[in-house]
């Protein structure tokens, strides 16, 4: 009975890291399909959004931090775009690559130099980091509503890019840029919207994950970066939907793999399933298979 | 109208298209027609703003359309048919063609009820995805969905291109109906027998340059046309 308790407590605590997991994965993903982009940088969007929360919530009330994290977060998410992705977009796609790469270099070095690379701790949020105890399982809020959240945002961000006009756009840029533009859209507008979704997605990932894991070090965000960058390869990279199974089949595993006592190797299982997705199915659970143009 | 002067544009390394002038007067069909090469395509996609040229001018009714971005070109009435239909497989037919009306805020009911009438082809398959029709109904979708725009001019890159001849019939007969209904076409094709006898000017070009002119008819009874385009 023990046991079955210990193994529905890491169950639990595994789906909540896959929705963490997920909702930075949704980032990655949607630039890929839009701009073919890996945006190495996301990342370090996450783990910013995590200083952004400590250093605004040491002057301002939670009800106000949370929306100004969440803002800040999109404003830098978009600037990155602008400032260094969109002045390549002629370039051959490996410059916009090593351009992410050097952004994600640039805010890791930034955050260290402005905090001096100490790590700080974050505040913490009533009500969701307390514990609750249903049965004999004990677990906190947080567990129980990051599934949830995630859930809710990928429904909310699933009907807008089936039923809307922008998300029209969206899937008509990701398909065909060129054509995109002739039918007058305007592939500039499309792509910062796909950053303010991914931005915002990574800022609500990292109140979720800071919560749980409450220091902000300036490379925090590569770890849950590269988790949520190959649950994005696995589910196959372009697909929301398939970010979203994979990030919670990846975050569900490792809590196994920790629960049976090899915490090990919970990172190494990760990047195991990277090479044999790669070496198996590149094109991941859900990935569109590329075709030839006739 | 449509005028181009002096148009040079280069393109993979070369001059595609070297010192080109010609113009499309309102109401009209005209044709560029030309090899493999000769920089057609090139052509029309600078006009549409995907291409910049290296110098001339592009003016439609004496506005300037240099350095315009194809989304301010299309709302000005300027649209193209991308060589190789290039329908978003996808998407329903439905949604293709009202993505074609994406910069327009009014009602589409009509301009839907009108692509339908002109092809009801496509409105038996309003809910199928556009990458399982056949290459003829998607050549009638990419011209549908550019329809939806309420052109007042269309471009074409090689509408036939991959057609069955039959089916090529039926894309002229409907570019003809277009017209009547008095959208400007400027159609550009390697079939020039089709678009030769459909069009009422014509321009031939040859490695980037204009080297014959005249309309249509005219231009079919040329023998070096005939030679060089017609196979006779």
């Amino acid at each position: 009975m023990d046991n079955l308790t210990y193994y529905i407590q890491q169950l639990l605590a595994g789906i909540s890291v896959g929705g963490q997991y997920a909702l930075i994965a949704i980032g990655y993903t949607m630039v890929y399909g839009i701009l073919r982009l890996i945006n190495f940088a996301h990342g370090d969007i996450f783990m910013m959004a995590g200083f952004f929360m400590v250093y605004a919530s040491a002057s301002l009330p939670l009800y106000m931090s949370i929306p100004l994290v969440l803002l800040l977060t999109v404003i830098l998410g978009v600037s990155v775009e602008k400032i260094a992705y969109k002045p390549l977009r002629q370039a051959p796609r490996m410059s916009i690559m090593i351009s992410a790469i050097g952004v994600s270099y640039l805010l890791q070095n930034f955050a260290t130099y402005y905090t001096g690379g100490l790590p700080r701790p974050y505040p913490v949020i009533p009500f969701i980091s307390e514990t609750i105890v249903i049965g004999s399982v004990t677990t906190s809020w947080i567990t129980l509503l990051t599934p949830v959240l995630t859930l809710a945002l990928v429904i909310g961000l699933v009907f807008l890019i089936k039923h809307t006009k922008i998300g029209m756009a969206m899937r008509a840029v990701s398909h065909d840029f060129e054509t995109a533009q002739l039918m007058g859209i305007k592939t500039n507008n499309v792509i910062s919207m796909t950053f303010v979704i991914g931005s915002f997605l990574a800022a609500v990932g990292s109140i979720l994950f800071f919560t749980k894991y409450p220091t902000v070090t300036p490379i925090i965000g590569a770890m849950p970066g590269l988790k949520a960058f190959v649950a994005a390869v696995f589910g196959g990279i372009g697909s929301v939907p398939g970010a979203v199974v994979g990030a919670f089949v990846i975050g569900i595993c490792e809590n196994i793999i920790k629960s049976l006592g090899y915490t090990t190797f919970s990172d190494a299982f990760t990047f195991v399933l990277l090479i044999l997705v790669l070496l198996v199915r590149p094109s991941g659970l859900f990935g569109e298979k590329s075709t030839d143009k006739v | 109208m449509l005028k181009i002067e002096h148009l040079s544009v280069n393109y993979g390394g070369i001059e595609a298209v070297r010192d080109i002038s010609f113009e499309v007067p309102d109401g009209s069909i005209v044709t560029l027609i030309g090899a493999n090469g000769a920089g057609k395509s090139t052509t029309l996609r600078t006009i549409a703003g995907l291409l910049k040229p290296k110098s001339g001018t592009i003016t439609y009714n004496g506005e300037d359309l240099l350095g315009k971005s194809t989304n301010e070109i299309v709302g000005r009435g300027i649209t193209l048919v991308p060589e190789g239909r290039r329908v978003f497989p996808d998407m329903t037919v439905l949604e293709n063609l009202k993505i074609g009306a994406y910069l327009r805020k009014d009602n589409l009911d009509a301009d839907i009820r009108w692509v339908y009438d002109l092809f009801p082809r496509l409105e038996e398959r309003s809910w199928q995805a556009a990458g399982t029709l056949s290459g003829g109904e998607q050549q009638m979708l990419a011209v549908g969905r550019a329809l939806m725009s309420k052109p007042k001019v269309i471009m074409m890159d090689e509408p036939s291109l991959g057609l069955a001849p039959i089916v090529v019939q039926g894309i002229f007969e409907i570019i003809k109906e277009i017209n009547r209904q008095g959208v400007t076409v400027l159609l550009i094709e390697q079939n020039a027998n089709m678009a030769l006898h459909t069009a009422d000017f014509a321009y031939v070009l040859e490695t980037g340059r204009i080297t014959m002119s005249g309309p249509g008819r005219e231009l079919l009874k040329d023998e070096n046309v005939k030679k060089a385009y017609l196979g006779k």
